[in-house]
């Protein structure tokens, strides 16, 4: 295997870092700005898969294409997508990325190759094409795909693995487990093993953290050369957590830390439903609340903060290199997202027109 | 009389269908949780989860309904239904036709439709005039609480596909859950007498294929089904300041169409405005032109639709959409040009 120039042979942890805690930073201003209703509809954050994000986008060049699920933020902003182009493209202003034609589900940045997609598993087929491309037009040019593990379970993404080991395409499809298919359990709707159902179609696989970035970073720098080379495309299993849920205002979260408003308007119907007569037996009824119970438990566990955030693994560390530098990116990254969000909110709008 | 939410009353209709017909199930994405009442209420194999698979789950309905069960899936977004396409095009909506009429598909496909709270132009089309543009599928469509629990009755007593869209200005847990997402500071156009009101103790079917008169008017008639229907609504009352007395029908059917109500009442007025949230071209606006002239009559047309892809932006998002302002224009053109 030849090795190419632009190849580190370490990641860079401190842009590594940077990356991240820009992209969270960014997202927390999206989380406010959504909360104002400056923001319309649904809102995925990729708030807990900056890791994934940054130890695999750091890693492309020119020419490399992203195909790109409902929650694009963080791959778009590692790729260097100017973050003021996405928030005014959010608060849907003529001045955004696309014109405030997409919105957070539909962003579309040709220069760098990368399109996203609301339909779950499109960015399968998507990448497998962008693939096809680079493969006749831009040789030793990747694509990658970036899906949760729901969208493993799409006839699409099934059928884009098969076609990208068939035409030996140059394509990283990287799945971003965590373990939630909308509010649905994926174990409880996906059959056999994944990781065994994906080696069925000839892929190669890489398991990885993708809560560590380092651990991204350095898992996948040997896969994408050998993407590069030709050897045909591999599947990298990331696991990692949604800190604020499937999306904003996640009716799960809401149950899990609600008003009372919240859960009498939920207890109601519950009750009646449970009592009326003519349907299932009563042990069946009782096991259905259960698993409702169940589901809202878990959200609650799942959802402690800081657990499963890939940042403060990365911030110890660096912590213990060099406090000072750390201090100096965090500020001049706060100060960067400040003056954006600035500029994207004028002091003269009107709060609440999202 | 009893007032009931638009998303209550399907849920209390499939309620009152599932305590009577044990073949009556519930698949669909994220089902457990958004259909918890009827899941408690009927156990856990008649309201399933499913993955996110619509081609699969969808495609398996088909067969489901073959074999005995009357399945009602649920697609989310009819926007996804591009997904499972192929189910519907070309199996449920063929095989009564292919079997010689032998084998029916009793199944009831459900998704939420519609925009005017932002999301983008891939979770907010219409897609009925799409749908109904295939021979074989019945397309609901309801605008009122009544209406959309004696169709959804309809549906389930019907022994052919549907399709049953609920927009989701009227459907409160879909606009809480897509638009809203719990904040009380994002504002929607909702029709109020779309979103809660008056509904039967019991449910009836509402016949298939009947449209209603919403309100009466001799100057001209507007055609429309779901939110636009209200907006034709509200229109008309800034009309009669014009001085132009405006007729409104809701379809509630896409397909089969209710060509007998609309030549009548076109016949009378003369004049044919179609509001239509679904996209203008090769349409129901256009069906609606064909059918009026198929059977003879003169009539002025104008028609008031979306023309484009939906933008995410709610501004530009309210100009594409039809529109309270833009349909008055639309009528006062026909009715004084």
């Amino acid at each position: 295997m030849t090795e190419s120039p632009r190849q580190q042979l370490v990641p860079d942890l401190w842009r590594l870092y940077t990356d991240m805690y820009r992209c969270r930073t960014f997202e927390e201003e999206v989380s406010h700005l959504w909360k104002e209703g400056f923001i319309s509809g649904e809102m995925h954050l990729s708030m807990g898969e900056e890791a994934i994000a940054a130890g695999i986008v750091s890693q492309l060049e020119d020419g490399d294409a992203l195909a790109l699920d409902h929650r694009a933020t963080a791959a778009l902003l590692a790729r260097g997508v100017d973050p003021l182009l996405l928030i005014l493209e959010f608060m849907g202003k003529p001045e955004g990325l696309n014109g405030g034609m997409g919105g957070h589900m539909h962003l579309f940045a040709p220069e760098h190759l990368a399109a996203s997609s609301g339909i779950v598993g499109a960015s399968g087929p998507a990448a497998v094409g962008f693939a096809l491309a680079n493969q006749r037009l831009r040789p030793g040019k990747i694509a990658v795909a970036f899906f949760g593990e729901g969208a493993t379970n799409q006839g699409m993404m099934l059928e884009a693995f098969n076609l990208a080991v068939t035409w030996k395409l140059p394509v990283m499809f990287v799945c971003k487990d965590n373990g939630q298919a909308i509010v649905t359990q994926s174990s409880k709707v996906t059959g056999g093993n994944l990781i065994e159902r994906v080696k069925g179609f000839g892929l190669r696989v890489l398991e990885v953290d993708g809560r560590d970035v380092e651990q991204v970073w350095n898992s996948i720098t040997e896969e994408i050369s050998r993407i590069r080379n030709g050897e045909g495309p591999v599947f990298v299993h990331a696991v990692c957590e949604h800190l604020e849920g499937h999306f904003m205002g996640d009716q799960l979260l809401r149950f899990a830390r609600p008003s009372m408003g919240e859960t009498i308007k939920m207890a109601a119907p519950l009750v009646k439903a449970h009592t009326q007569s003519k349907g299932a037996p009563l042990r069946e009824r009782t096991a259905g609340l259960k698993e409702m119970l169940g589901l809202i438990w878990e959200t609650i566990r799942k959802h402690r903060p800081r657990e499963g955030d890939p940042i403060p693994l990365l911030r110890k560390k660096l912590a213990s290199m060099d406090a000072e530098k750390l201090r100096v990116i965090e500020t001049e990254v706060k100060a960067e997202i400040t003056q954006i969000i600035d500029k994207a909110v004028l002091p003269s709008e009107q709060k609440g027109n999202g | 009389m009893k007032t009931m939410s638009f998303g209550d009353a399907i849920e209390d209709a499939l309620m009152q269908a599932m305590a009577k017909d044990e073949n009556i199930i519930i698949l669909g994405e994220d089902v457990q949780g958004m259909r918890l009442n009827l899941r408690v209420r009927f156990g856990r194999d008649r309201v399933l989860p499913t993955p996110i698979s619509e081609a699969a789950f969808v495609g398996a309905a088909v067969t489901a309904a073959m074999g005995g069960l009357h399945p009602v899936a649920e697609i989310m977004m009819v926007d996804f239904i591009g997904v499972t396409m192929d189910a519907v095009l070309n199996h449920a909506a063929k095989i009564e036709k292919f079997s010689g009429g032998k084998w029916k598909v009793p199944l009831v496909i459900r998704a939420a439709c519609g925009g005017g709270y932002g999301d983008g132009g891939q979770h907010e089309q219409s897609l009925w005039g799409w749908l109904a543009h295939i021979p074989g599928l019945v397309v609901l469509v309801p605008s009122t609480p009544a209406d959309a629990g004696g169709l959804m009755t309809s549906a389930l007593a019907y022994d052919g596909p549907v399709v049953y869209l609920e927009h989701k200005l009227l459907s409160e847990d879909w606009l809480d859950s897509l638009g809203g997402g719990g904040r009380e500071n994002v504002k929607f156009d909702v029709p109020a007498e779309g979103a809660r009101g008056e509904v039967p103790k019991i449910w009836e079917p509402i016949p298939i294929g009947q449209g209603v008169i919403r309100r009466d008017g001799k100057d001209l008639t507007v055609v429309s089904v779901g939110v636009s229907v209200h907006r034709a609504i509200e229109a008309a009352l800034k009309l009669e300041k014009e001085e132009i007395s405006t007729q409104v029908i809701d379809l509630r059917t896409v397909t089969p169409l209710d060509k007998q109500l609309v030549i009548g009442c076109v016949s009378k007025t003369g004049r044919m405005l179609v509001v239509d949230e679904d996209y203008q071209g090769f349409g129901l606006s256009g069906e609606l032109a064909a059918i009026t002239l198929e059977a003879g009559i003169s009539l002025k047309y104008a028609r008031v639709c979306t023309q484009e892809t939906i933008p995410y932006s709610r501004p530009l998002e309210f100009q594409v959409l039809p529109n309270v302002e833009r349909i008055v224009e639309a009528a006062i053109n026909l009715v004084k040009a």
